[in-house]
């Protein structure tokens, strides 16, 4: 009763683990699956640095277990881009200087990229309303706002 | 820190959740697990079981009927905060829902999580005072419906039972092109409110009140109705001097204090919060002054 079998969908591939049921889904995609981009800052949902994408949603890997992704389709930070290859959103933080420590920015990312994929066309009032579930401790988010700003224009010239 | 050990079940139907849960000991229910998830990461909850009810059918969804809207209690706040035909129906909760902890919260948290768990400042449970909801519980002896005003026991407390689940949460809307307001006073957006106010409101052809409700929460351990001042404002309109009556009902409320926010300071926001809901829901000036 305390392990569990789990299928599901992690950045487009089938994967299939044996996990503790305590254990959250931000632990299991670190050290049962290995991608370690999911950052896991307070667990216990306040900082937002686990957030990864849940069947098209963002939320928080510290606040569900890994036995309730069971069919579920996993987005992490490492479905965006490469070093050598950033995706748009990626760019766009490079480009405005959008972190410095880069302990928050994982999270940031998958926030504003499901966020994105919803809202073509949001105001900066949208986009601090969106960003208020995670926290930076570095950057006063300005330059943050900014690059979701510039990222959201790409999304649309790039359409 | 990481949850303590424990049992997990995934039950299938409301029946064998029940089951579970009138079997088992020391067992929680975990549904949004936006609150019980946090609690078990600081090991403020330890259950020695775990029963997930996100994989029963049917606890979903939304039933919007004429004289009645029904919420299954596993809706989650996401997607009532989408719900066009909600927004028409009773548009207090889109105004609401904005304020419901963050848009990653949002996805996995579900109302009845929240009217279970019931944190004082939660906007959610507030609303079901404000619009006298029924909650509809089951349990091993089958259903049962909770009235609003019996729903409420205290800090994080309500009427279910143990070995009861919650399974939808029902009201009457409003008629149509019914005022409404909505404020909360946090430290930051989504942070839990240190007092927030909710209003409807239901007026004749002259302006004169026909019905009005009003809800402080986040002031006492559970939300309070101002009753007296919504009797009291029947047949009269809402001015300036009776937006000050039900800001004083507020600020007289049995405030609680805690390291952030003295008592003191949450009456005088209460009164704040209820003068903003109640100007929105007439139409006077916005409200956000």
């Amino acid at each position: 009763m305390n392990r569990k079998r789990i299928v599901l969908r992690i950045n487009g591939r089938a994967c299939e683990a044996e996990v503790d049921v305590r254990v959250n889904l931000a632990d299991a995609l670190r050290h049962v699956f290995g991608l370690t981009g999911t950052h896991v800052g307070c667990e216990h949902g306040a900082c937002g640095a686990c957030t990864v994408i849940v069947d098209g949603r963002p939320a928080r890997s510290c606040l569900m277990l890994a036995v309730q992704a069971e069919g579920a389709d996993i987005e992490t930070i490492e479905s965006l881009g490469e070093p050598d290859r950033l995706s748009p959103l990626q760019k766009a933080f490079q480009d405005k200087h959008a972190l410095q420590c880069g302990f928050c920015t994982p999270g940031m990312l998958m926030t504003l990229e499901a966020f994105l994929r919803e809202n073509s066309a949001p105001t900066r009032e949208q986009v601090r309303e969106v960003l208020s579930g995670n926290t930076c401790r570095c950057t006063g988010y300005q330059a943050i706002v900014d690059a979701a700003m510039q990222a959201a224009h790409a999304r649309r010239s790039a359409t | 820190m990481k949850a303590a050990p424990f049992s997990y079940h995934a039950p299938q139907s409301v029946e064998d959740a029940v089951g579970l849960l009138s079997t088992l000991e020391n067992a929680r229910v975990l549904a949004g697990g936006q609150s019980l998830m946090p609690m078990m990461n600081l090991r403020l909850a330890a259950p020695d079981h775990l029963v997930d009810i996100n994989r029963v059918p049917g606890l979903a969804g939304l039933r919007i009927g004429a004289g009645r809207i029904e919420i299954g209690a596993m809706t989650r706040q996401a997607d009532l905060l989408a719900s066009d035909d909600l927004a028409a129906a009773a548009p207090i909760f889109r105004a609401a829902l904005k304020h419901v902890g963050h848009i990653q919260t949002r996805a996995r948290g579900t109302i009845g999580g929240s009217c279970c768990h019931l944190d004082p400042a939660a906007e959610l449970p507030a609303l079901c005072a404000l619009l006298d909801a029924q909650f509809e519980a089951f349990g091993p002896n089958g259903s049962r419906a909770v009235a609003a005003r019996d729903w409420f026991r205290g800090y994080l407390e309500s009427a279910l039972a143990e070995n009861e689940i919650l399974c939808a949460i029902g009201f009457a809307p409003w008629p149509s092109g019914h005022g409404f307001g909505f404020h909360e006073v946090a430290r930051r957006h989504g942070d839990f409110a240190v007092a927030g106010a909710a209003a409807l409101l239901a007026r004749d052809e002259t302006g004169a009140t026909k019905r009005a409700a009003v809800v402080v929460f986040g002031v006492e351990p559970a939300p309070v109705r101002l009753a007296a001042f919504e009797r009291a404002i029947v047949g009269r309109t809402i001015d300036e001097a009776a937006i000050e009556a039900a800001s004083e009902a507020a600020r007289k409320l049995d405030a609680m204090g805690d390291a952030h926010v003295g008592a003191d300071h949450r009456r005088r926001i209460g009164g704040v919060v209820v003068a903003r809901a109640l100007r929105e829901a007439a139409g006077m000036n916005g409200g956000a002054k």
